[in-house]
């Protein structure tokens, strides 16, 4: 699991890729969450076009961003989902809690 | 129905071994030549069955996970997964979707989706007696129709 990022005009844009397990998560968030504390972003977009494999796991990552910032009131938004994780978005209904974008 | 081939593995209940269980059934899976989506159908249920088993069959040590995984007549792919931890008291509430006693880290989704992503799921388990999840899939269903 690998994050990579940048922050412009309020928006913190992080890219995950390689595989999203209860092996990675925990990592993964602490990343994302060291990041957004950092930043204060307005908005945050995770960009999954890289990841090759999620699992629940990655369910509860993305609550947690989720909750992350709207303490901070501000939006959480999942972008570029491959099938296989969107997949698993829609069958845990995450898709009506969060905003997923131009998916693919 | 007949089984006509099988595999067994047995691995330590680490959470780097989650990736490698799924990949071992993936690869099993092949011959019954099954599309991208089921592939990552089946990988996601056992990812969510072998994680089960590390984060609250064995809360507090690195215990055995036996993997089996069979084809059942031509084309129905059985996996099933076993562990000997604590044991589910409660296998409905367990299964219930957001039910967790995992914290934050755990979504409670996991075997909603395996459910939602295998044909059967079935849970065998007692407490202090282990964990049986058992998963059957039909492989091919889109070729063929």
């Amino acid at each position: 699991m690998k994050i990579t990022g940048y922050y412009r005009e309020g928006a913190l844009t992080l890219n995950l890729s390689g595989e999203l397990d209860h092996h990675s998560a925990r990592e993964a968030m602490g990343a994302i969450s060291e990041r957004i504390d950092a930043f204060l972003p307005r908005d945050c977009i995770l960009n999954f076009r890289e990841i090759t494999f999620m699992d629940s796991s990655g369910i509860a990552l993305i609550l947690r961003a989720n909750r992350e910032m709207k303490n901070l009131d501000g939006r959480l938004f999942v972008s570029s989902v491959p099938k296989q994780p969107m997949k698993v978005m829609e069958a845990s209904g995450i898709d009506r809690l969060v905003e997923i974008t131009e998916s693919r | 129905m007949s089984i006509s081939n099988y595999a067994r593995i047995e691995f330590p209940g680490r959470s780097s071994n989650e990736a490698f269980a799924r990949s071992a059934a993936a690869c099993f899976a092949a011959q019954l030549d099954p599309t991208l989506e089921e592939l990552g159908d089946l990988k996601t249920a056992v990812s969510e069955a072998v994680t089960n088993c590390i984060v609250h069959a064995y809360p507090a040590e690195i215990g055995k996970i036996k993997m089996k995984c069979r084809i059942m007549g031509e084309d129905i792919l059985e996996i099933s997964i076993k562990d000997s931890g604590c044991g589910i008291e409660d296998i409905a509430k367990a299964m219930e979707p957001l039910f967790t006693t995992g914290g934050e880290d755990r979504s409670g989704m996991g075997f909603s989706i395996m459910e939602c992503f295998m044909d059967s799921v079935k849970v065998k388990s007692a407490p202090g007696r282990g964990t049986t999840v058992t998963m059957r899939k039909k492989i091919g269903r889109k070729r063929h129709s």
